[in-house]
């Protein structure tokens, strides 16, 4: 069983939900971002999403689009990203990774040799903005070869007849961005969620996560209502932003400030109770 | 569209692309699953416009009284006594309404978002050529309209900037990366997700997911189905060398598309070199890029080696790109076009020649595209003919030009 089939499998077990923070690679520096990454287990995180920087993410809102700007800044390369997750791993065998990122940096790496060096490093699951199933034969066998898990995502525009499309070949858990738009702008409505993850269920039995908009200990208790796990990035790349120094330089509250944050998001979380299934 | 693409057969060059949108490696659809969908949608309904012979009508209908076509081929005399070697004639697609050859796509897919239902319109532009179409007819059509510009490229492209406004548009600077036609994309394909339910993304070049680089392509294709006709008619037989400038690269796939199975004629793209192939600060994707992706199709792309997209230079805002249409990418690996570069200065000096010797003031994009022809010319044998795509008319560059030569206007 992967660490992340795992991880969800003990939640349930558990009658919890599951918060997964975002922390984008060497923002503002290699050092500040694994210290983020290290202390992120222990202020809450159940799965983390590291985001791999690229110069032009087109799904991404302004929040993420500086966050992968100051990561590039910082020396980020896919090896760097790698190596920061490798540090990780050596403190921390349980917590899943999930790299998330663009095509282009993959494809530059190599597919193969990606992922290879990937599950090497201790990553657990991919998640490719700009790749939908259409395009995913490029890294479906190098991923199932190594083990890493490919987690789709599922939007609100994926008509029901599609969603068996979209879940073919997904693994680990299912990721549904919750509005039309980029991250870090607009929140679903409970209306919308409640709309929306009937459908999804009916067509997979992964466990779904809801991303995009989720900003308050409120609306991440609202989405694990409804799904099995809420997703805050830009939240928390706004409270990084905002303590940094007027040269973008990581100041003494950066690391604290965001794992505060994060803990509020994770007790709220944490609080609401679910259905206890095996 | 036409006939003749009707007519190509499985080993012709002009079937493509395949099923899944790759012309060989490149194309597809390396979009957000929000878009896939959309995506799909218009695939189908571009498909059933394409069988649709009442589509065909309107389109001929707007092509003829509203954007003026046939554009002239024009036998410029005094410009090719002066390079003294081959015949060179032009494409005059500067001569449509608008000023390029841009209100060709625009036409075409205008009337496709309006068979789609769509109300509102987002677009990119990098010289304003392609926003001040859409504003165009957007205008026409009374739709609300969104024009995303790099903000470099809103100073120096100033008079378009004010005539997208004047058409009723809401131009919106970007001022991300290099504030160039890459960010202004980047900005379009965010509105677009964000307002997916009433939006029509507007695509102005070769580029960007399946099926769009298929989509204005065949939508350009009546620059060569004209310039056919026309060489005929005037010569007799098929040119022997076609010119174009690259910057997507929709001018130049309009017309070397009808040209792919006569291997008889040389097609040559011009990219913009900048301050030189090897400068550094270039625009030429295919000569000096890798494949990779970005902006949802696989092409040669201006890289570093980790895969983030490097600012792409060029004095001509519409060049001004570190990518290139996918299928530009598969003609130049299978080696069907030749792909070649003109610098900055190349262009400054073919636009003052052009100006000069014809009378014509032409766009800098199209200018790199004469400075390539003015450069062959003079070697090639007087019974020889060259073809150069006129892209557009220069008015709009009228201020970088006095810049460049030290002139305040
Ligand atoms: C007059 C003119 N020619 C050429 C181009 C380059 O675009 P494409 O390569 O798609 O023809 C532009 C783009 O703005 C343009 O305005």
């Amino acid at each position: 069983m992967s660490r992340i089939a795992r991880r969800f499998a003990t939640l349930r077990q558990q009658g919890r939900g599951a918060l997964i923070p975002y922390v984008e690679a060497c923002d503002p520096d290699f050092d500040t971002s694994l210290a983020i990454l290290r202390g992120m287990p222990g202020a809450g995180a159940d799965l983390i999403e590291v985001g791999v920087p690229f110069s032009d993410p087109s799904a991404d809102g302004p929040t993420i689009q500086k966050a992968a700007l100051r990561g590039l800044k910082g020396g980020s390369t896919m090896k760097r990203v790698l190596e920061m997750v490798a540090a990780f791993r050596a403190g921390d065998n349980e917590t899943p990774i999930i790299l998330m990122g663009y095509t282009n940096p993959i494809e530059a790496y190599g597919p193969e040799r990606f992922c290879v060096d990937a599950k090497a490093a201790g990553v657990d699951g991919l998640i490719v903005v700009d790749m939908p199933p259409e395009e995913a034969d490029l890294l479906a066998g190098p991923a199932a070869a190594a083990g890493l898990d490919i987690i789709r995502l599922v939007a609100p525009t994926t008509p029901d007849d599609r969603l068996p499309v979209v879940f073919n070949g997904a693994s680990g858990f299912v990721y549904y961005v919750s509005i039309t738009g980029v991250t870090g702008t607009r929140t679903a409505s409970t209306d919308e969620l409640a709309h929306a993850l009937p459908r999804l269920r009916r067509a997979t039995d992964l466990p779904i996560a809801i991303g995009f908009g989720i900003r308050t200990p409120d609306l991440a208790a609202n989405a694990v209502r409804a799904a099995d796990a809420a997703v805050v990035a830009s939240a928390l790349l706004n409270t990084l932003e905002g303590t940094l120094d007027a040269d973008g330089k990581a100041t003494a509250r950066t690391v604290p400030a965001v794992l505060e944050q994060l803990r509020g998001l994770a007790d709220a979380v944490h609080a609401v109770s679910k259905a206890v299934t095996k | 569209m036409s006939a003749t693409d009707i007519q190509a057969g499985a080993n012709s060059l002009r079937s493509g692309p395949d099923g899944r949108g790759r012309f060989g490696i490149f194309g597809g659809r390396f979009v957000a699953e929000t878009l896939m969908p959309l995506l799909l949608e218009l695939d189908g309904a571009y498909k059933a416009a394409q069988a649709d012979p009442e589509f065909r009508r309107e389109l001929d209908y707007y092509l003829k009284d509203y954007v003026g076509r046939p554009s002239p081929l024009w036998f410029a005399r005094r410009m090719t006594e002066q390079l003294g070697g081959a015949k060179i004639y032009m494409k005059r697609e500067e001569l449509n309404h608008t000023g390029s050859h841009k209100l060709n796509n625009v036409m075409g897919q205008i009337l496709l978002a309006r068979r789609m239902g769509r109300t509102r319109i987002v677009a990119e532009t990098g010289a304003g050529q392609h926003g001040v179409a859409t504003a165009t007819v957007c205008a026409l059509f009374g739709m609300k309209c969104a024009i995303y510009m790099g903000a470099t490229d809103v100073e120096r492209q100033k008079p378009n900037v004010f005539r997208m406004r004047l058409l009723g548009a809401e131009v919106v600077p970007v001022t991300a990366g290099a504030g160039t036609l890459k960010d202004a994309m980047n900005e379009a394909m965010r509105d677009w997700v964000t307002n997916v339910h009433d939006t029509y993304f507007l695509v102005g070049t070769v580029a960007g997911p399946h099926p769009y680089p298929q989509m204005v392509r065949d939508f350009q294709s009546i620059i060569g189905v004209e310039t056919k006709k026309q060489i005929m008619a005037a010569e007799g037989r098929l040119p022997d060398v076609i010119v174009a400038a690259i910057g997507g690269g929709s001018n130049a796939m309009g017309i070397f598309h009808p040209f792919l199975d006569d291997p008889e004629v040389r097609l040559i793209g011009v990219e913009a070199a900048g301050c030189g192939l090897d400068s550094g600060r270039t625009a030429a994707s295919i000569e000096r890029g890798r494949p990779g992706v970005l902006h949802g199709n696989r092409t040669y792309l201006l890289q570093d080696a980790d895969g983030q997209i490097t600012e792409a230079h060029s004095i001509s805002a519409g060049l001004d790109y570190p990518g290139v249409g996918p299928e530009h990418s598969w003609l130049s690996d299978i080696g069907r076009a030749e792909y070649v570069g003109a610098t900055d200065q190349e262009a400054l000096d073919a636009f003052q020649l052009c100006t000069r010797t014809e009378g014509i003031i032409p766009a800098l994009e199209s200018a790199h595209a004469i400075a390539y022809a003015a450069k062959i010319a003079p070697g090639m044998d007087r019974d020889k003919i060259i073809v150069i795509n006129i892209s557009g008319r220069g008015d709009k560059d009228i201020f970088t030009v006095a810049e460049h030569l030290g002139v305040k206007l």
